[in-house]
């Protein structure tokens, strides 16, 4: 598992200029959402938290396909899984090193939202909590996703299309704990999205672990 | 050579007896049962709505049971039923979306209300849609047949999840009541259309599978002795 | 042939590829020790079959025993007594020759990878990145993968392509030292002159089937 975690981190490594890149384009999109809205300063403070996660999770479409290209350039995934290399530890590791590139975004876009839409809090644990816990739910299904689509035509739009419906509810728990963090909560709901994250989590981490090995194998 | 089955006309005595179910459902409920007390004549839709709902749950609930199934056996039929399945989840459900608009717009004066139930629906409609774009982007019949049984579990599991977190976000808003009274004088009409549709539901799964069947037999034919490499 | 002395025990293999069948009733035995050349032109079937010997695809139809161990259901055995030379490099572009040799070595122990790097006489090239070599190069890297398992049966998929005459050389030298260790080698390719000194058997593909 380490072994496959210290792949993962390498690879990223190597290859950060495409975060760099990953992160300008969830940047524009933010600025982008901010002109769709117009200069109402009130009503970009209200939606300030979906529009962060629509960016993300847009970026995150981004991210995924990445992750499996190297992978599939000279099929060293099918290399890594003749060695044998037990297909639940690779997922486990790409699941691990996507999310946590999710986390890195996220909480490089909160200052952009922050500046762009008047978003301040000074409840940043709980938002750093909601964002490793939103890019947790996108990445565990998003993994195994990409490894599906990398292999199959129109890559491109089929990812999007298999993600976006099924991570609904992350996208709802995320946008409303966030929005709740920077606009207050008076009737403490916070607490049940997050409920409802983690249980997310806690239920596709598990399922897609488990079906990870009949998607790769051939 | 023509694949044998045990009831060959099976499928199509289900969708006659669907069709017969639907039309005399269909009278009742528009023309026999009394209008109901708040909502007038708009309140009749239910008889077709509610039983589109039971059977798009249970179409989905069928083609779940057919992804675990193959994914187990391997067995090819249940694969041709997976397929089947799902195409006609995606038609209940984008008949299940329309027919809450058609409620909607006289009633709220929008077409859509954000009703949980309708909005995991639509969710779904997406998701299931989805699958089906997957099964026409693989070629090759195996990983055709493993992908898309694993997107419709993963895709399954997520609807109980979906109309929670919908149904919270949704409770933060104006309440809404949701279309789901039905004349209590006059269950008959409800009843039949139920059985209609599942009739017809079950004839048309099950003469999709069919087609499922036979090009999957080609697919996967055997080597003829014949021909060398190339198979006509 | 007593089944302990069998590497493979190869009968009726057959692979599809959309509509084309690549591998028709595909049977043969192979006893442990011994090098093996699969000859045919391209297109014959060379690749499919060491594929499903490795346990990089299934067969369709047909079935194969190697190293005692069945290739639809004990895969992961398989997997830890064999390595497969493949067409692709199994390499990741943006890392250096020696860390990919470490993410290898790393997953499954076996011998440290400079020393290897310096068998396939690429010491000098061990951290430049994959991206920066050439086709000869990776080939010889993809070698010093395979190496680095130890395997007891190896697969190789035409190990003469893009190498120079040197790298012919030390392909020869390595099959014949992996011999030397009582390994099993299957080796596909079109020089059949060139391995027809080391091998001891020949089987000839033509079409997918046996010849």
């Amino acid at each position: 598992m380490i072994a496959a975690l210290r792949k993962e981190f390498l690879l990223q490594w190597r290859t950060r200029a495409q975060a760099v890149a990953i992160f300008v384009f969830g940047a524009t999109s933010l600025l982008l959402f901010s002109f769709a809205i117009g200069p109402n300063a009130a009503a970009l403070r209200q939606h300030a938290a979906g529009f962060l996660w629509l960016g993300l999770l847009l970026s995150s479409t981004l991210t995924l396909s990445e992750s499996f290209h190297a992978e599939m350039e000279n099929r060293a995934l099918e290399g890594l899984l003749l060695l044998p290399v037990s297909p639940r530890v690779l997922y486990y590791g790409k699941a691990l090193a996507n999310t946590i590139q999710l986390v890195v975004l996220g909480i490089a876009l909160v200052p952009v939202m922050v500046v762009l839409y008047d978003a301040g809090t000074t409840r940043i644990p709980t938002i750093l909590l909601i964002i490793v816990l939103g890019s947790a739910g996108i990445s565990a299904p998003g993994t195994l996703y990409s490894a599906m689509t990398s292999q199959a035509r129109a890559k491109q739009t089929l990812l999007p299309l298999l993600l976006f419906p099924l991570i609904v509810p992350v996208l709802l728990a995320s946008v409303k704990s966030t929005s709740l963090a920077i606009l207050g909560d008076p009737m403490e709901q916070g607490r049940s999205w997050v409920a409802l994250l983690i249980a997310f989590n806690g239920i596709y981490w598990s399922l897609c672990g488990l079906l990870f090995d009949r998607v790769v194998e051939d | 050579m023509a694949p044998t089955y045990r009831f060959p006309r099976l499928p199509h005595a289900l969708v006659a007896l669907g069709v017969v179910c639907l039309l005399v459902g269909s009278y009742f409920g528009l023309f026999v049962a009394p209008p109901e007390h708040y909502m007038g004549n708009v309140q009749r839709i239910m008889y077709v709505h509610v039983p589109t709902a039971w059977n798009a749950l249970l179409a989905m609930t069928f083609a779940f049971g057919c992804a675990i199934v193959f994914l187990f056996t391997n067995n090819w039929k249940w694969d041709a039923r997976l397929e089947g399945a799902i195409e006609v989840s995606v038609l209940l459900a984008f008949l299940l979306c329309c027919q809450g608009a058609i409620w909607a717009k006289p009633t709220w004066g929008v077409w859509w209300d954000w009703d949980p139930r309708l909005t995991t629906t639509a969710v779904l409609l997406f998701a299931f849609a989805g699958i089906l774009a997957l099964r026409r982007f693989v070629d090759d019949p195996v990983k055709r047949g493993v992908w898309s049984s694993v997107a419709t579990i993963i895709a399954y599991v997520d609807v109980p999840i979906v109309y929670f977190s919908v149904r919270w976000w949704n409770s933060l808003h104006q309440q809404q009541s949701s279309p789901a009274t039905v004349s209590s004088q006059f269950y008959l009409p409800l009843r039949l259309n139920a059985f209609g549709i599942l009739f017809l539901m079950s004839g048309f799964i099950a003469l999709r599978a069919r087609i499922a069947s036979r090009r999957l037999e080609s697919e996967l034919a055997p080597p003829q002795q014949d021909l060398v490499g190339e198979l006509a | 042939m007593p089944m302990e002395s069998l590497a493979i025990d190869a009968s009726h293999l057959a692979r599809r590829y959309g509509r084309r069948w690549g591998l028709v009733d595909v049977s043969f035995q192979l006893a442990r020790g011994k090098v093996m050349m699969v000859a045919g032109r391209n297109g014959s079937g060379k690749t499919t079959l060491l594929k499903i010997l490795s346990t990089a695809i299934r067969p369709d139809a047909g079935g194969a025993l190697v190293g005692g161990f069945d290739v639809k259901t004990q895969r992961e055995e398989i997997r830890q007594s064999t390595a497969l030379l493949s067409h692709y490099s199994y390499l990741y572009e943006s890392l250096s020759a020696l860390e990919n040799l470490e993410i290898v070595s790393r997953f499954i122990g076996g011998q440290p990878p400079p020393a290897v790097l310096e068998r396939v006489g690429l010491f000098d090239r061990a951290n430049d990145p994959v991206s920066t070599f050439s086709a000869g190069m990776r080939k010889r890297l993809s070698f010093a993968r395979v190496l680095l398992q130890r395997p007891a049966i190896a697969f190789l998929d035409e190990p003469f392509g893009q190498l120079d005459p040197q790298g012919f050389v030390l392909v020869e030298e390595v099959v014949a030292e992996l011999k030397r260790g009582g390994a099993t080698v299957v080796i596909a390719t079109h020089q059949v002159e060139r391995l027809a000194r080391i091998a001891d058997v020949q089987l000839t593909l033509e079409s997918g089937r046996v010849a």
